[in-house]
């Protein structure tokens, strides 16, 4: 897992049916400073997060097995909102 | 691979799968101890602690089954083990 920020959303009409309901955020990346680390990435939104959130998303086929059918062609998900990070 | 826990992580609304779990962020290190690569987040099965070396699965379903949790489901990093000392030759 890894960390980012929800900067905005995707907004795909045509799309295949397992996407069906989900929302597609754009997350940028960070670092374990929030410092943004990469290019943003389009992620599965599973857990109502919102512009602005911090959160925790997976990549690879993790990501898909957040989906009802997880056989899905996934990236990334969006798995959890972060309340707080120490170090 | 070898790693160091540098934080912890918070988080209330999460997969269904997390529930229970203690999430660590982790420095992945080489042998000597130095950084090596970006920092990432694990689950603990370990009760691991900040400042721990230890060996992190980056790997689903063998994590999974370190936690007890096997089959289909969103973890895929786990620490597995806490490491007491390395030693090397080079």
């Amino acid at each position: 897992m890894k960390i980012g920020k929800v900067i905005g959303r995707v907004v795909s009409e045509s799309k295949i049916e397992s996407f069906e309901g989900r929302k597609l955020l754009l997350v940028q990346p960070l670092d374990e400073n929030k410092s943004p680390v990469g290019d943003p990435l389009v992620a599965i939104d599973t857990v109502r997060a919102g512009e602005g959130d911090l959160v925790m998303y997976e990549g690879g086929k993790e990501a898909a097995m957040s989906l009802a059918n997880w056989f899905n062609p996934c990236d990334a998900a969006i798995i959890g909102i972060v309340d707080e990070v120490g170090l | 691979m070898l790693a160091r826990v540098i934080g912890h992580v918070v988080c209330s609304v999460k997969d269904r799968m997390y529930e229970g779990e203690k999430l660590l962020v982790v420095q992945p290190i080489n042998p000597a101890g130095q950084s090596a690569g970006p920092s990432f987040l694990a689950v603990d099965a370990v009760q691991a602690g900040i400042g721990d070396q230890v060996l992190v699965i980056d790997e689903g379903g063998s994590a999974r089954e370190v936690l007890g949790k096997p089959g289909m489901g969103t973890i895929r990093t786990v620490i597995a083990g806490i490491v007491d000392a390395v030693e090397s030759s080079e």
